[in-house]
Formats: C-alpha cells, sequence, structure tokens
C-alpha cells in the first residue's frame, strides 16, 4: 500500500512536471492559470497541446507497465514482454499499410484506427490458433508466428513501396513519440484501454496461483482457460491501443515489473497495480526527458525509452548474477 | 469425504496411459500408489482430480473447480515456485479457494509448523535446497484445509527424517477423518506406513489392498522386476529390495 501511495506521489509530481515544460516559454504561474481558465496563448498551450500529451503518456505508460506485468506473471517468465503475443507487430503493420496506400492522410485518426484494426485481427488469429486450452505454450507459439508474420508484411510493404517518403514516415511513426497528440488521440485510446483494464481486474489471485505451475493452479479453483482469454484480450486491448496513438515504445513492459517485483515481495498479483503506476511514472519522465534534452530535434520517445531501458535492464541482469 | 473413480480412461496421441482405472478412497485411508515409472500413477491421479480429459467417471472431476478446491488438494511432482516470493506468502497461496481471511492465518502457521518451516518463513523460496522447496509445496497443500489430499511423490528429494515425518503426518491426516492418496517410489515406507496399497502396471490397476499382500514376490518379480525381502517386525513390515531380476 505504500509503494503503490509513493508510485502515485511520483506519478502526480511527474504529470504536473509535463505540463510545466515544454517549447513555449511559460512561466508556472501562467501555465496553470492557462489550464484553468484556458484563454489566451497559454490556455491553448495547456489544453490542448500539452495536457493531452501528458494524459496519453500516463495512461500509455500504464498500460504496457500492466500489460508487462501480466505476462511475465501468466507466462512465469521474467523476460515476457506486452509485445510477445504480436499485437504490436500487428498495429505496425496496420500503420505502414495506412501510410503506404495513402489512407492514413485521409483523415486524422485514420492511422491509429488502422493500427487498431490491424491488433484486434492479430489478437483474434493467435486466439483462434492457440485453441480452447489453457496452456501458455501454444499461446507463446502463436503469438511468435503473428509477430514474425506480421513483420514480414511489413517489410514487404516498404519493400515494394514506390514512395521513399513513405518508409520514412513509417521509420518515424515506429519510433514511438507523443509529439502532436490531440484529444482526439485519447478519445480513440482511453475507451480501448479502460475495457483492456477492466479485463485485467481480478486476475491478481490467478497469477499468484500460477506460481506453483499451471496443474497446482487449477487444482486450487483456477480457470486456467479464462485467465489466458482475459489476459490476451486485455493485453491486446492496451497494448493495441497504446501503439496506434503512439507508435512503438518498447522495454517499459519488460523493465518496470523487474523494477518493482522486489518491491511487491515477488507476488504477481501484486505487482499489477504497482507495475501500471511505475509504467505511467517511466513513460512520464521520458517524454519530459525527450523535450529536455534535445529541444527542436523532434528526439523520438521510442528511442529514449530504449536508450534509457536497455542499460537499466543490463543493470538488473548484473544485479540477478551476483545474486543480489 | 468419500470419493470414487470408475472405468478412467486417458488417451495421449493413440496411447492409452491409463486404462479402465477403478477405485475409491474413503475417510481415514492412507493409499499408496505404488507401480514402476510410466505406470501411470500421475495420470491416475490428474484423472481423478479432472486436470487431464479422460473417459469413465470421477467423483471429483464432475464437481465444478472452484468447489473441487475445497474438497481435493493436489501436490504436483514439479516443485514450481515461479516467483522469489517468501515461504509463507508461498504457503499462504493454498488459502487462494478460501475466502475467510481470518482462518487463514491459523491454517498457515499450523501448515507451516507441521513441515518444520517457522524460522524459513521469511526466505524467499528460490534460496531453498530442493527438499526445503518440496517441504514448503507440502505446507501449501495442508494450508489448503481439504478433506482430500492427492500427492505425486511427495517425499522424493526428502531426508530420511523428513520422509518418515511426512509419511507419519499424512497418516495423521488420516487418522483425523482425512483421505490421502500418495505416489510412492519409496516401497518400504509405503508398506510402513500406507492403510492400503494401490499397484499399477502399464496404465492398469494390478492390485488393490492391504500392503504385505500388495508386495508379494510374484507381484514384485512380475511388475518391478526385483527381489525383496519383506519381513514381518514387532516394528511392523520392514522391506528391503535385494536385486534386479532382469
Amino acid at each position: 500500500m505504500r509503494l503503490l501511495a509513493a508510485l502515485g506521489a511520483l506519478c502526480a509530481g511527474l504529470f504536473v512536471a509535463a505540463l510545466m515544460i515544454g517549447p513555449a516559454q511559460i512561466g508556472i504561474a501562467e501555465s496553470f492559470r492557462g489550464l484553468l481558465a484556458g484563454d489566451g496563448a497559454a490556455g491553448l498551450v495547456m489544453r490542448e497541446i500539452r495536457l493531452p500529451r501528458a494524459v496519453l503518456a500516463a495512461l500509455i505508460g500504464g498500460c504496457l507497465g500492466l500489460s508487462g506485468a501480466a505476462m511475465q506473471g501468466y507466462l512465469r517468465n521474467p523476460l515476457a514482454e506486452p509485445g510477445l503475443i504480436g499485437v504490436s507487430a500487428a498495429a505496425a503493420l496496420g500503420a505502414v499499410i495506412a501510410i503506404q496506400t495513402g489512407f492514413a492522410a485521409a483523415f486524422a485518426l485514420a492511422l491509429p484506427l488502422s493500427a487498431l484494426a490491424a491488433a484486434l485481427l492479430a489478437v483474434l488469429l493467435i486466439l483462434f490458433m492457440a485453441g480452447p486450452g489453457g496452456g501458455s505454450l501454444a499461446l507463446i507459439l502463436a503469438g511468435v508466428a503473428v509477430s514474425a508474420f506480421a513483420g514480414a508484411l511489413t517489410s514487404l510493404v516498404l519493400n515494394l513501396s514506390p514512395n521513399p517518403f513513405a518508409a520514412s514516415e513509417f521509420v518515424f511513426w515506429m519510433m514511438g513519440s507523443l509529439a502532436d497528440r490531440s484529444w482526439l488521440h485519447v478519445v480513440i485510446a482511453a475507451p480501448v484501454m479502460a475495457v483492456g483494464a477492466a479485463m485485467m481486474w481480478g486476475i491478481g489471485r490467478g497469477l499468484d496461483a500460477l506460481t506453483l505451475g499451471e496443474d497446482a493452479a487449477a487444482s486450487i479453483g483456477i480457470g486456467l482457460p479464462g485467465l489466458r482469454l482475459r489476459i490476451v484480450l486485455g493485453v491486446a486491448a492496451m497494448v493495441g491501443a497504446a501503439t496506434s496513438v503512439a507508435g512503438a515504445i518498447g522495454f517499459v513492459g519488460l523493465v518496470v515489473p523487474h523494477l518493482l517485483r522486489g518491491r511487491v515481495g515477488g507476488r504477481p498479483g501484486a505487482l499489477l497495480p504497482a507495475a501500471a503506476l511505475g509504467g505511467a511514472a517511466m513513460v512520464l519522465a521520458a517524454d519530459i526527458a525527450v523535450r529536455l534534452v534535445l529541444p527542436g530535434r523532434d528526439l523520438k520517445l521510442g528511442v529514449v525509452m530504449a536508450l534509457i531501458g536497455a542499460p537499466v535492464f543490463l543493470h538488473l541482469i548484473w544485479q540477478q548474477r551476483r545474486g543480489g | 469425504m468419500r470419493i470414487s473413480a470408475e472405468s478412467l480412461t486417458v488417451r495421449r496421441g493413440g496411447r492409452v496411459t491409463l486404462d479402465g482405472a477403478s477405485l475409491s478412497l474413503a475417510p481415514g485411508e492412507l493409499v499408496g500408489l505404488i507401480g514402476p515409472n510410466g505406470a501411470g500413477k500421475t495420470t491416475l491421479m490428474r484423472a481423478m482430480l479432472g486436470l487431464v480429459a479422460a473417459s469413465g467417471h470421477s467423483s471429483l472431476a464432475q464437481l465444478p473447480a472452484a468447489r473441487r478446491a475445497h474438497i481435493a488438494a493436489w501436490l504436483p511432482q514439479e516443485r514450481e515456485a515461479a516467483w522469489p516470493i517468501s515461504v509463507e506468502a508461498l504457503v499462504r497461496l493454498g488459502r487462494i479457494p478460501h475466502r475467510r481471511p481470518d482462518a487463514d492465518h491459523a491454517q498457515v502457521e499450523r501448515a507451516l509448523s507441521r513441515m518444520g518451516l517457522t524460522d524459513l518463513r521469511q526466505r524467499p523460496v528460490n534460496t531453498l535446497s530442493g527438499g526445503e522447496r518440496a517441504r514448503v509445496l507440502i505446507a501449501r497443500a495442508l494450508a489448503q484445509d481439504t478433506p482430500v489430499l492427492l500427492a505425486d511423490e511427495p517425499i522424493a528429494g526428502l531426508d530420511p527424517a523428513y520422509q518418515i515425518a511426512t509419511m507419519a503426518l499424512f497418516r495423521g491426516l488420516a487418522q483425523d477423518g482425512r483421505a490421502v492418496m500418495a505416489s510412492l517410489h519409496d516401497l518400504g515406507l509405503a508398506a510402513r506406513h500406507c492403510t492400503r496399497l494401490v499397484l499399477m502396471d502399464r496404465g492398469r490397476i494390478a492390485f488393490d489392498g492391504p500392503p504385505q499382500d500388495a508386495l508379494s514376490p510374484e507381484r514384485l518379480a512380475r511388475i518391478f522386476g526385483i527381489e525383496a525381502h519383506l519381513e514381518m517386525t514387532a516394528e511392523g513390515p520392514v522391506f528391503q529390495p535385494l536385486r534386479v531380476l532382469r
């Protein structure tokens, strides 16, 4: 409980900081006035640019952290991450098709909607291939297959692309960013994320029981097929929505559960809310870093995330090897 | 609570791993499930619990999963503990089916002390030895506090003192009116502590009855391929395998 309160306070602090920092030099007092009153240039910047961006950062980070904790708990593997079931690769395929066909330019939300549709198709395919049982191995294999296939199709589209600009646009999209996102993006992503998070409600007991293995978990009354379905649909909805509005943001779902596992005594159920808050804090912090480190160069969030995430991950492995 | 199975049959990829097994387990019994590797001991118990698809009838398997978790605890052979959670937290997982937090603490404490784990309660399970981890997982099944306990090779990897203590504990549970079934490879401990032995051979139940009759020289030769010394002493039956026959 104390950990959750601390993480919540950290998120709140970073959220406020994210509202205060940006290329438009606005004083703190003026920022608050603009946020509350909403008039003038400061009001426009605060309400239409920084607020939706900070809200998206918190939502996406929370979704990625929660999904990572759920996937690791379900697969009983600390190396699992939300992209494992192929949803992010499929969302990327949807995005590249939208960019390539020019559909992305048709209206503002064309790209996120295509990405989301592709993610939905992928999850249906995965559930079909993984079969009706509750086993995790079939799920991993199906996820790997769908990931590889979506990746191959993405490469094919780029390969056949007659338009070099489409390819570079896609590459930039893939790097992941929250720049220039609006309330429209929040409106399309938030409901899907909420449905995903709602599916995850109450899975903590099942994940705790899975610590003992699938057989023992089933014997203490956990319905494994139902648990698997909820996790796959929940992760797919949250990660699909996150990827469709912000591109690929890696490492959050992998690193955040690792960082917090020790703090919750290793219990996978208790890790879920902690990882959600931790993920939100991490993405908020990274999105602040993007604006502070190289302002004006449009540094991509996914790039910064990987630059922070990979060394953190190496450090964790190093600690684990020394038996820490 | 009495549980029963009738003509349980399990097919896996064209092979019959369990072939028409029928047996019952009554309160007060400690049934030892013995047989060579691959005889179908684990499959029988998993089929009885409904953890593997089987034809035939099993009184446990037909219960809804949540209800079954109140009736029977299952200790799998694989000693899995995926995360570095504390001994106490792992034992408390056995309380998941019960939604009565007030009784939980006492049950967890009882299970910890029964398996001699009170000093280890704060240790992360990944720092324990194999035998210690086996005791923790037994304690988890005890904490579930069910009238029926099915255990797959519960004493494999334990030191002699804990092997005997665990068998005596199971016998004590049976005397308290529970029904316990455990698959065992140590025929000596099985003969000494079990009230009944079920002998399996190639997916079938070959014998079901009192321990001294189960371990006849003819059955030992035919099913296990061994010759052994069995003697009834004042201390109870003493069994020692001597040599391989084939």
